[in-house]
C-alpha cells in the first residue's frame, strides 16, 4: 500500500503535468440559484456553483448546514425546490454520478466482487462485469478479497469496496459524503492517499463532504464552506501535489477556513 | 477431518440423554416399576412398529398424514408468503388487508374445528383448511416483518445504482427478508404438525392420528405411544430440513459462518 503510494506520487511529480489550480476547462456541473426546503424550512438557498471537470471540491460546514442535502441534489436523489442543476456534458450525466456514504452500504449477502458488480448495473453483465470488478478491487488494494463476505472485512476495507463499487462504472462525478468519517485516524490517512491517487489516475470530478478541515485542504483544489444554507466561502487551494500533511502552506488555508466557520 | 469427527461427536452428544432415558425406561418396565397398561416398554413399542410396518398400515398412515401436512402447508404457506410480499411492498395492499388479517389472527385456529367439521365434515378439506390456516399466519407475519425490516439505506443504494424494481427485489429486498422468513417457516412447520395431530385425532378415517385413536379404543397402548413417537420424529425431520435450507441460503449471515 505505502510502496504503491510512493511510486504513484513519484511518477506524478515527474511525469504528469501540473494540476490546474484555477478553475478552467469544461464545466462538470452547475448549481443555478438552487434552493431546497423541507416542510417549509429552508435548508439551502441561493446556491450558485460551477464545478469544472476533474476538479476536487471539498464541502465543509457545521452539522446540519445542508451538506448531505447538497450532495443528494447533485446525485439526483432529491429534487431542488427551486433553481436547477445542470450537468455539463451528457444528458445521462446523472446516471454516472456516483455517491458514496459514511456507511459502506454493502449487500451482506453478496460476496465482495458481486458487491462491486452492483456498480455495473445496466452497464455490464456476467463475466465481463466480474473481470472489471476484480480489476478495480486490485486498484483499491483488495486484489485477493473478491470471494469474501463483507462481514469478514474491516471497516476500512469495506469502505474500499464501496469506493471500488462507485468507481467501477467510470463515473464522471463522484460525490463523497463523509466516506472516511467512521474510520480511525491511521486508516483515514491511508484512505485519503488512496482517494487522491485514484482521483489523479481517473480524472473524475470529486465532491467531498467532510468535517475535517485538514482533510479538506490536503485533498481539494477548492474548498466550499456552507453556512446557514448559503455558500459562505469559496476558496481555491493552489498548493502543488503531492501535498504534505500539516505543512505551513496548508495550515494557512486551514486557518482561513476555521476563521470563516467560527466567524472570527 | 478432525473437525468433521468433532462435529459428529458433538451431535452424538445430543443423543446421549435420549438414549439413557430410553435405557432407563426399558429397565424400569422390565423390573415392573412402570405397569404395561400405563406405559409399554420401548421394546413393546418396537414390536408394534415392526408389526405395523410389515402389514403396510404404518407406511400408509404416515404417507397420508405427510401428504395432508404438506398440501396444507403449501396452500397456507404460499398464500401467506404472497400476502406478506404484497403487504410488505405495497402500502395500498397493506392498508387494505393488514388490519383484517391481524384481527383474524387473534382467533385460535383450532377453535374453528367444530365449525370446520360442520362445513366440510371429516373429509380431507377439513384438515387441509385447518393446516393451511395455522401455517398461514406465521409465514405471513414474518414475511411482512422481514420485508419491512430491510435496511432502507441498502434499498436507496440499489436505486442509486439504477436497479430495476425486479433487480431491487431479487438482489436486495428478498435476501434481506430471508432470515425472518426462515423464522416464520420453522414456526409454521411446528404449527403444521400440531394442527394435523389435533385434526386427525378428532375427525379422520386414516392417518397417524386416526391410527392412535383406533389403538386407544382397542387399548393398544404400544401403538398409541408409537404414533406419538412418529409424530415427534416427523416434526424433528421437518425442522432439520428447514435448518439445513436455512444454513445453505444464509451462508453470508455471521450466525451461520463456520470459519
Ligand atoms: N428528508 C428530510 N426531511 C426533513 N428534513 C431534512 C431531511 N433531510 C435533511 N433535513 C434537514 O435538513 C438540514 C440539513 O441536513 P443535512 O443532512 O444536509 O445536514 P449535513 O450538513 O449533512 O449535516 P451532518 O454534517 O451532520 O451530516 C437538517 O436540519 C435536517 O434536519
Ligand atoms: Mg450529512
Amino acid at each position: 500500500m505505502t510502496a504503491a503510494t510512493v511510486t504513484a506520487r513519484k511518477s506524478y511529480s515527474t511525469t504528469t503535468p501540473a494540476y490546474t489550480p484555477a478553475p478552467q476547462g469544461k464545466v462538470s456541473f452547475s448549481f443555478r440559484n438552487v434552493a431546497k426546503q423541507f416542510g417549509g424550512k429552508a435548508v439551502l438557498q441561493g446556491i450558485n456553483l460551477d464545478v469544472y471537470e476533474g476538479q476536487f471540491v471539498a464541502v465543509i460546514g457545521k452539522s446540519g448546514c445542508g451538506k448531505s442535502t447538497l450532495l443528494r441534489l447533485l446525485a439526483g436523489l432529491d429534487k431542488p425546490t427551486s433553481g436547477e442543476i445542470v450537468a455539463g456534458v451528457l444528458e445521462d450525466e446523472q446516471k454516472r454520478t456516483r455517491i458514496m456514504f459514511q456507511e459502506p452500504r454493502l449487500l451482506p449477502w453478496a460476496r465482495v466482487a458481486a458487491n462491486v458488480g452492483v456498480g455495473l448495473t445496466g452497464i455490464e453483465k456476467g463475466e465481463a462485469a466480474r473481470k472489471k470488478s476484480l480489476e478495480i478491487l486490485a486498484e483499491v488494494g483488495l486484489a485477493d478479497r473478491g470471494g469474501d463476505w463483507p462481514s469478514v472485512l474491516s471497516g476500512g476495507q469495506r469502505q474500499r469496496v464501496a469506493l471500488a463499487r462507485a468507481l467501477v462504472g467510470h463515473p464522471s462525478i463522484l460525490a463523497l459524503d463523509e466516506p472516511l468519517g467512521a474510520l480511525d485516524a491511521l486508516t483515514r490517512i491511508e484512505m485519503q492517499q488512496l482517494l487522491e491517487r485514484i482521483w489523479l489516475a481517473k480524472k473524475f470530478t470529486a465532491v467531498l463532504v467532510t468535517h475535517d478541515v485538514a482533510e479538506a485542504v490536503s485533498l481539494a483544489d477548492r474548498v466550499i464552506v456552507i453556512d446557514s444554507g448559503r455558500i459562505a466561502l469559496d476558496l481555491a487551494i493552489p498548493v502543488e501535489r503531492p501535498r504534505r500533511h500539516a505543512s505551513p502552506e496548508l495550515a494557512f488555508f486551514e486557518r482561513q477556513i476555521l476563521d470563516q466557520l467560527y466567524n472570527r | 477431518m478432525s473437525r468433521a469427527l468433532r462435529s459428529i461427536g458433538r451431535s452424538a452428544l445430543g443423543w446421549l440423554l435420549p438414549a439413557l432415558l430410553l435405557a432407563g425406561w426399558e429397565g424400569a418396565s422390565r423390573a415392573g416399576l412402570i405397569p404395561a397398561n400405563v406405559l409399554p416398554a420401548p421394546s413393546a413399542v418396537g414390536e408394534a412398529f415392526w408389526k405395523l410396518l410389515l402389514s403396510g398400515e404404518l407406511i400408509e398412515n404416515i404417507r397420508i398424514s405427510t401428504l395432508r401436512a404438506l398440501s396444507g402447508f403449501l396452500v397456507g404457506g404460499s398464500i401467506g408468503f404472497a400476502l406478506g410480499l404484497a403487504n410488505g411492498l405495497s402500502a395500498l395492499s397493506r392498508e387494505l388487508t393488514d388490519t383484517t388479517l391481524q384481527m383474524i389472527r387473534n382467533i385460535p385456529h383450532l377453535a374453528l374445528i367444530p365449525l370446520v367439521i360442520l362445513w366440510f365434515g371429516i373429509d380431507e378439506e377439513a384438515k387441509l383448511f385447518l393446516v393451511a390456516l395455522g401455517v398461514f399466519f406465521p409465514i405471513y407475519v414474518n414475511t411482512l416483518l422481514g420485508i419491512q425490516g430491510v435496511d432502507p439505506q441498502l434499498v436507496e443504494m440499489g436505486r442509486i445504482y439504477g436497479m430495476s424494481r425486479t433487480q431491487l427485489f431479487v438482489r436486495v429486498i428478498l435476501p434481506g427478508a430471508l432470515p425472518s422468513i426462515f423464522v416464520g417457516l420453522r414456526y409454521a412447520l411446528g404449527i403444521m404438525w400440531l394442527t394435523l395431530i389435533v385434526a386427525e385425532t378428532i375427525s379422520a378415517s386414516s392417518g397417524l392420528g386416526y391410527m392412535a385413536m383406533q389403538a386407544r379404543e382397542f387399548l393398544l397402548i404400544d401403538v398409541v405411544v408409537l404414533s406419538i413417537l412418529i409424530y415427534a420424529l416427523l416434526g424433528k425431520l421437518a425442522d432439520s430440513l428447514a435448518r439445513f435450507l436455512e444454513r445453505i441460503s444464509l451462508q453470508w449471515h455471521p450466525a451461520f459462518q463456520t470459519v
